[in-house]
């Protein structure tokens, strides 16, 4: 259960933000998770609405986007398609993974007087 | 509009960030990684399911080398000094991370492990992680490399099933491979499975029991170890931005 502490890190980061801009209450997170990234969403919204009390997110909302996998060759660009030996089929090339890792923290929406 | 007072309506603004949720542990890392680097030795991140065999297999590499290595570990473990003692018993220099509940090691408790420690004069420094198959491979630690246990007890599925954890590794060691006689396991399966969620698919078969597949390990590792560096008796070689107690 490591998502517990991803949203340790999602809040500490947010109240360094509050505290650069001013920041008095949050209304909404933007996050992107990737598919393949290792983190179960609803085990991070559980989370999320767990820790969030007393801290500067008490009473956001945590808005997830989340990205599907896509591997490419890093060489040809040529699609490998989920489930398939990763592997380019062309040039025998390894592939690599374009998208579906991510743990991002996109933006943050907060009454913030001083920005 | 607010009928009390008739202020507006609270201002809200969108901040952008677009950073890791994990950038402190990711800065953690790159710490640990100039560390490592600074004392030119190799660090690789031992992970699997519990039991899978991993410090069975640190035995056996210990067993191997011989005097030709000098070894390192860190062990994560949620209770106990279990494979850290024994890890000791073999000659490999060890201690242990006690992790408490969390089921996985992050930079930031690798660090203050690698000030613990006792040696800086290893050649090759395994953080052994915490038996599990899921959290660890989200955590940079610093390592050079990724290397998954997968024991043959454990089913040809498991790459298919966790591809997170195989999709970040550098080796997978398919572990136990005496047992294979005496099981209903196809290697060709699971060779095909890691092929489906890791790239530069790469797997060794390795019994620490009977010592099967272990030169071709040691192998791997000694192709991964940087130029050798002029070492500091003690202290550290690279830049702190931290204070140490």
């Amino acid at each position: 259960m490591h998502e517990y502490s991803i949203v340790a890190s999602l809040i500490d980061r947010v109240q360094q933000e509050a505290n650069a801009h001013g920041g008095t209450r949050v209304h909404r997170l933007h996050v992107q998770i990737g598919e393949l990234s290792g983190v179960e969403i609803d085990l991070l919204k559980t989370a999320f609405e767990t820790f969030r009390e007393r801290t500067i997110c008490d009473g956001a909302e945590l808005a997830i986007d989340t990205v599907a996998p896509a591997w490419a060759c890093a060489s040809c660009e040529r699609t490998v398609e989920r489930g398939a030996i990763l592997r380019c089929e062309a040039c025998g090339r390894p592939a690599r993974m374009t998208q579906g890792d991510e743990i991002i923290l996109q933006r943050i929406e907060m009454e913030a007087p001083n920005v | 509009m607010c009928e009390t007072c008739g202020c507006g309506d609270p201002e809200i603004v969108p901040i952008e960030i677009q950073e890791r949720i994990l950038s402190d542990n990711d800065a953690h890392a790159v710490h640990n990684r100039s560390h490592f680097e600074g004392l030119g030795l190799l660090a690789i991140n031992l992970m699997g399911s519990p039991g899978a065999g991993k410090t069975a297999v640190l035995e056996a590499t210990a067993k191997a080398a011989g005097e030709r290595l000098k070894l390192g570990a860190v062990s994560g473990d949620l209770a106990t000094d279990r494979d850290a003692d024994r890890l000791n018993a073999s000659g490999i220099v060890s201690s242990t991370i006690t992790t408490g509940s969390a089921c996985h090691l992050d930079a930031r408790l690798v660090h203050r492990a690698l000030h613990q420690f006792p040696s800086n004069d290893r050649d090759i420094f395994f953080i052994e992680n915490v038996g599990n198959l899921v959290c660890p491979a989200i955590y940079d630690l610093g390592q050079a490399a990724n290397v998954v246990t997968l024991s043959v007890t454990e089913g040809e599925d498991k790459p298919l099933k966790y591809p997170v954890m195989f999709q970040k590794a550098d080796l997978v060691l398919l572990t136990k491979v005496d047992l294979i006689p005496h099981l209903d396991f196809d290697v060709a399966a699971v060779e095909d499975a890691v092929a489906r969620v890791m790239p530069a698919a790469k797997m060794l078969k390795v019994s620490a029991k009977t010592g099967e597949g272990i030169d071709a390990w040691l192998q791997w590792l000694e192709e991964r170890r940087p130029a050798p560096v002029e070492r500091p008796a003690k202290g550290h070689s690279h830049e702190h931005p931290h204070e140490h107690n």
